[in-house]
């Protein structure tokens, strides 16, 4: 049975109550909890009334213009957010660029000239030579690439089967929703780094695979907490109770009229953890269980220019620079999708 | 009170042996004990198969699985690459990592509090705007940055500190070192307190001691921060096993001899035991601490020993 809770227990901005499950899901650190805490405000329960829309939207279905759902109202109120523009853009170029790194490089990451080491900037190479003469602004460039494909495909991992798992155990409830519970808790137990480290110590693949395989394997219980919680949630409106009345299947009703309600706080949790898992697997190639070389990756010239701090800073600072403006990105971004998919902030 | 702390208890059974077993799933489904053990060459088949009868490598996978979950509780990890029994590097590492947890916790409480408070008090001010940027700003550089960072700049450029650590590892040394790891957590202290702060403050309790005329200093002493806090300890309690955790990268940048030091040891050798030993103790850590959160939350908010 799903219970459902009732909101008086919901304290304000709790990370958890004891209630959501055994273990607090804090293993995979600050940002991934900004995340699960910014995707639960989302779910709206039935009680809380449907939101108001203002004058202007009345006036404007009056007029005979198709009445709005709230992802067109999001995205007219996301095209107005500065935040949400600039996010936008800056993830924009990020995914241009690691599609097409030779449009604005040209040299290979791979081609390094030892007599150059550790030399600063010069024409031709902006951002300097490090330890090992590679020039910086290229494998900056290149490392984007490793970066991009590494956090969208854990999260296409992740969301897919973190939503159907934990969909499936919200709408259905029962002893199946129990055990994932319980196989939930367990997942969370372990923090994050500490799994990488053991598990990815022993894999030998020199791929990006195994990288995104962990992220799965620890990611989708966050992923399905949230899912079962908002698709509980949805549950209890009554337009679910209509169309089960009108003898709507078990899957018509989740499909139809489930999911496009209870996918808003999926998405942007979705979203911040893209930028969580960016942040990891530079982490982990930071630890040297991440990703290996010959791989252009943030974390593996961060680790590298680590010992030479104090004579080329600049080897370690722009790739440092690009792996925080890039974590930021995704998260400015969830959070202006969270903000413009609240009906209580309109 | 009393069911509430007994069902607390047996829920924590099946997350215990369910993370044991996937850690111990992990290394030895996934790869191989004795691998390490005979340096960088290939093991020989011989000395291999020897090996794997000597560790009882050569047993089923459950069995394997229930001597490992005996030795755990009778306190024997193993031992370490150079022959030292795995719990004597846990004694000498785990008081670091320790130290180190309480300067970051410390950290959480003070500066988190503070800055949650002052901007859940005067939330729409720029002081609020500013700071809510700040904490997205420094949730989303990596724990990693951060400390290669003030490294660099505290104690490299300004000399402020000295940029490692000595093996003592005494509190003075741990002030920038518990910073760098309580940063993330401590901006999450920060929103999680101005988001209560700000909700409390709209409720009718607050409505009551305002038009009672208590002055505005009692009000928020005694009746908004009582009710705020409360997810706040919480969070901060369930924190601290993920510190403890996360305590690793910190510990490789500064180069404390703490628990991350061992583990990474473990980890560049090769030696199972003791990655497994010492992870196996911190997910306990983690779980004892999720526990006894769980059973203050209880004592803190009676609405959740009656639910």
């Amino acid at each position: 049975m799903p219970e459902p809770t009732p909101p008086e227990y919901q304290l304000p901005g709790a990370a958890r109550t004891p209630q959501n499950g055994a273990v607090a899901d804090t293993g995979m650190g600050g940002a991934m909890d900004l995340a699960t805490a910014e995707g639960e405000t989302l779910e709206r329960p039935p009680d809380a009334g449907p939101p108001e829309r203002d004058a202007e939207g009345d006036a404007e279905g009056a007029a005979g213009e198709r009445a709005r759902s709230l992802w067109s109202d999001a995205w007219r109120e996301l095209r107005r957010n500065p935040v949400f523009i600039v996010a936008a853009l800056v993830i924009l170029f990020l995914v241009f660029i690691s599609l097409w790194p030779g449009s604005i490089t040209w040299m290979s990451p791979l081609k390094c000239e030892l007599s150059k080491a550790q030399e600063g900037s010069q024409p031709g190479h902006p951002f300097g030579f490090d330890g090992q003469g590679c020039d910086v602004y290229t494998r900056v460039v290149y490392g984007a690439r490793t970066s991009v494909t590494v956090g969208f495909l854990a999260t296409l991992g992740v969301a897919l089967l973190g939503s159907v798992l934990g969909g499936l155990a919200g709408f259905f409830g029962g002893a199946g929703d129990s055990v994932l519970s319980r196989i939930t808790d367990i997942f969370f137990a372990i923090p994050v780094v500490l799994g990488g480290l053991v598990l990815l110590s022993v894999v030998t693949s020199n791929t990006v695979w195994p990288v995104i395989g962990f992220m799965v394997l620890l990611g989708w219980p966050q992923i399905s907490r949230i899912a079962r919680g908002s698709v509980i949630t949805a549950k209890q409106h009554d337009y679910v109770q209509a169309a089960r009345a009108l003898g709507a299947s078990h899957s018509r009703v989740l499909l139809r009229h489930i999911t496009p309600n209870a996918v808003a706080p999926v998405i942007v949790v979705a979203t911040i953890a893209l930028g969580t898992y960016i942040s990891l697997e530079a982490t982990l190639s930071y630890l040297g269980v991440g990703l290996k070389p010959p791989t252009v990756s943030w974390g593996i010239d961060i680790s590298a220019a680590s010992p030479y701090i104090r004579n080329a800073p600049h080897a370690l600072l722009w790739p440092s620079g690009a792996l925080a403006v890039t974590v930021l990105a995704f998260i400015m971004l969830g959070d202006a999708v969270r903000d413009a998919l609240d009906p209580k902030l309109r | 009170m009393g069911r509430y702390v007994v069902r607390r208890l047996l829920q924590m059974i099946p997350v215990f042996i369910g993370a044991t077993l996937l850690i111990f799933l992990m290394v030895n489904v996934m790869g191989d004990p004795v691998a390490g053990l005979c340096g960088d060459r290939q093991c020989d088949p011989a000395t291999a198969a020897q090996l794997r009868k000597e560790f009882g490598l050569d047993k089923p996978v459950w069995q394997q699985y229930l001597t490992y979950l005996g030795n755990i509780f009778t306190g024997d990890f193993g031992t370490a690459f150079n022959g030292q029994p795995v719990t004597e590097l846990m004694a000498s590492a785990f008081p670091v990592t320790v130290r180190l947890t309480i300067v970051a916790i410390l950290f959480e409480i003070v500066i988190g509090i503070v800055l949650g408070v002052v901007t859940g008090l005067r939330r729409g001010r720029p002081v609020d705007t500013g700071v809510l940027l700040l904490t997205l700003v420094v949730i989303s550089v990596p724990t990693f940055v951060t400390g290669l960072l003030l490294q660099l700049l505290l104690g490299v450029e300004w000399g402020w500190i000295k940029p490692s650590v000595s093996t003592e590892a005494t509190f003075g040394e741990l002030i920038v070192p518990g910073l760098v790891l309580a940063s993330v957590s401590l901006a999450y202290v920060t929103r999680l307190t101005r988001t209560s702060i700000a909700e409390n403050k709209r409720s009718d309790y607050v409505r009551t001691a305002v038009a009672k005329g208590l002055p505005r200093r009692r009000v928020v002493t005694r009746h908004l921060l009582r009710n705020s806090l409360i997810p706040v300890v919480t969070f901060i309690g369930t924190d601290i096993g993920a510190l403890m955790g996360g305590a690793i990268v910190t510990e490789r940048i500064f180069n404390i001899h703490g628990v991350g030091y061992q583990l990474y040891q473990g980890i560049l050798r090769q030696n199972t035991q003791t990655v497994v030993g010492f992870v196996t103790v911190l997910v306990l850590v983690f779980l004892v601490a999720n526990l006894l959160v769980d059973l203050l939350y209880a004592v803190l908010d009676p609405r959740i020993r009656y639910a």
